[in-house]
């Protein structure tokens, strides 16, 4: 949540390579555009965070490092909401199949926790399959107006 | 800045000081291929200082809750000091915190593996 005093709209949108460098600078992208749309230092963290595992599943799960294959990451940021959609080109996987990581025979695997982080960190998380092949998810925060 | 790593003995205890970020890449792979290789040394009384890590994500929690289980089945101990706030926090909404011996206080810590 957020004062938006200094609201600044904004819409991006990049083609990225299946790289952890990827991750990394859409990670920036998204943090740099939330810390000059007034988001507070906690919630930047919290976006960071949902944007970097999200962008991990792009390249890593979906995308499996393909350098054929891209990410396309946007992020628009209008005064109610702020959004990020990272779309891969990968063949998908059942979001409703990853084990709850809070389950106790579940806790002490080493991997598993990224969905459950861009839950919790953002206000709204939303999977689509697309045509002819790939995954979108639609990441949002919501702008509150003092 | 990735990850860096230094490695200090506080009497029988191998404090390994981590400064940066643990993500995935190159910092979490770091911290794993360091406590394997203190595994591998025979060292069981393991005591991580996160205080300057900036940054973890799911990757490096991984490799947490991967360090605590391969030093553990070695026979050892792998015990946490100094977390940040965030780093608390993330612990505490994976339900992990509870699995770690967590210290604020390194004389403390290192009395406390007996």
């Amino acid at each position: 949540m957020r004062d938006n005093a200094r609201h600044v709209p904004e819409t991006v949108e990049r083609f990225l390579e299946s790289t952890l460098e990827s991750v990394d600078s859409a990670e920036e992208l998204a943090v740099a555009i939330a810390e000059k749309a007034g988001f507070d230092e906690d919630d930047l963290m919290r976006i960071g965070m949902a944007v970097r595992e999200s962008m991990v599943n792009a390249v890593v799960h979906g995308n499996r490092y393909n350098a054929n294959k891209k990410v396309r990451f946007s992020v628009v940021n209008n005064a109610e909401r702020y959004t990020v959609r990272i779309a891969d080109e990968g063949e998908g996987f059942d979001y409703q199949e990853v084990p709850d990581p809070l389950a106790p025979e579940n806790l002490m695997r080493t991997s598993g926790r990224g969905l459950f982080l861009i839950r919790s960190f953002m206000d709204e998380f939303q999977v689509r399959r697309l045509e002819p092949g790939g995954t979108e998810v639609t990441l949002v925060k919501y702008v509150v107006s003092k | 800045m990735s990850v860096k790593l230094n490695t200090r003995q506080v009497g029988d205890v191998t404090v390994i000081d981590v400064a940066g970020r643990i993500t995935l890449g190159e910092g979490s792979s770091a911290l794993r291929d360091a406590l394997r290789e203190l595994v591998g040394k025979n060292q069981k009384k393991l005591l991580l200082n996160l205080g300057e890590v900036s940054y973890i994500d799911s990757s490096g929690i991984g490799e947490l809750v991967s360090g605590f289980t391969t030093v553990t089945n070695s026979g050892g101990n792998l015990k946490l000091l100094n977390l940040n706030k965030r780093v608390k926090d993330l612990l505490q909404i994976t339900k992990l915190y509870t699995v770690f011996d967590v210290h604020e206080d390194e004389a403390g810590a290192v009395r406390s593996f007996g």
